[in-house]
């Protein structure tokens, strides 16, 4: 990585910056509650590195829930990154072991850049591309040491500090709410959480409503797709 | 802390192979060129905005209504987050102001 690239990525991730140290530092404060240290923040950051799939690690950790459960649920909460994989197939062809990489650093975060900005002129537009990831990565890394630090140095009462992650699906709702073309996806997935919330219990619920969410979903099909061909329609002169 | 650190470093190892295989799936799969199956860019579209919903109502399971304390902080500091992100757009102030508001709320109004 040299200086010129650095000095072209640098700016483009400093909105990243912002965002990822205050909620990586919500994610160490969170963790340490739990009580897991520094490097457990450390060491989850660096490996799993994923905002909401690290939130809900927390309180998986918590819960003490079981291997298959924790495996189930962080692939619900990732499910997104599909669809972000599917739009970078082009742009990271060629490039070599560093593939491996951005593949892994592919957040949400990490995905709007990727999607919207262009290396400069005499930049490497790979070598942008794996310095805006890896600018960003050491930005989450930072803040949860930091928030984890904070945590046990302070010592101050982090009680409800937990109601980031509710504070964070909430603002990742909105913007979803905004862009969709149907509400009827968001709706179901409350309703049905609330159905199996109301049947099964606290313990055992994500498990069943997502089951209802899929199967709903999939028979809702014909309906949801014929919309979206509709307002297509619509849109095209 | 229910879990030994054996069980939490290999709960740590599944988050993380099944992260990076939500992200390196559509390229084991559709790197050569082929065309995904309408039905994975279906559930793809309209998958995540229900799981999210579900994630927030799961946020919310703790939420009782025998006491004020037991409702209203998440309420007020839920309809922060909204109107935060509504009014500014930005996730930070979203993600703070409303977490700030609850901790407030649930350490010193309704202790």
């Amino acid at each position: 990585m040299n200086r010129i690239t650095l000095a072209a990525a640098f700016p483009v991730t400093v909105p990243v910056l912002m965002g990822y140290l205050a909620i990586g530092m919500a994610f160490g404060l969170m963790l340490q509650s739990i009580g897991y240290g520094v490097l457990w923040a450390l060491l989850m950051s660096v490996v799993i590195y994923a905002g909401s799939g690290q939130y809900l690690g927390v309180s998986l950790l918590a819960a003490g829930a079981s291997l298959p459960q924790v495996a189930f649920l962080t692939l619900m909460v990732n499910f997104r990154h599909l669809v972000y994989g599917l739009s970078m197939l082009e742009k990271f062809r060629g490039m070599g072991l560093r593939k491996f990489y951005m593949i892994f650093s592919l957040t949400d975060e990490t995905y709007a850049l990727l999607s919207s900005a262009q290396a400069p002129e005499g930049v490497d537009e790979h070598d942008f591309f794996f310095t805006v990831a890896l600018l960003d990565q050491s930005y989450w890394v930072l803040g949860s040491v930091i928030g984890s630090l904070l945590g046990s140095a302070l010592g101050f009462d982090t009680t409800g500090v937990d109601f980031a992650m509710t504070a964070l699906f909430l603002v990742i709702a909105v913007g979803q709410w905004k862009a969709a073309g149907s509400h009827l996806p968001a709706l179901l997935g409350g309703a049905a959480t609330v159905a199996s919330l109301l049947l099964v219990g606290a313990e055992d619920m994500l498990l069943p409503a997502l089951a209802i969410i899929v199967i709903a979903l999939t028979l809702l099909r014909p309906r949801l797709e014929d919309r979206r061909e509709r307002e297509e329609e619509k849109t095209c002169p | 802390m229910p879990l030994t650190p054996m069980q939490t470093l290999a709960s740590i190892a599944v988050m993380a192979a099944v992260t990076f295989l939500t992200r390196a799936l559509p390229f084991l799969l559709f790197d050569r060129g082929d065309h995904p199956p309408k039905i994975v860019l279906y559930l793809g579209r309209v998958l995540p905005p229900a799981v999210i919903a579900m994630l927030i109502v799961y946020c919310l399971k703790g939420v009782t209504f025998t006491a004020l304390g037991g409702w209203v902080p998440p309420l007020l500091a839920g309809l922060a987050a909204v109107l935060l992100h509504l009014w500014k757009g930005n996730d930070l102030i979203s993600i703070f102001g409303a977490t700030v508001l609850y901790m407030i709320l649930v350490q010193g109004v309704f202790a």
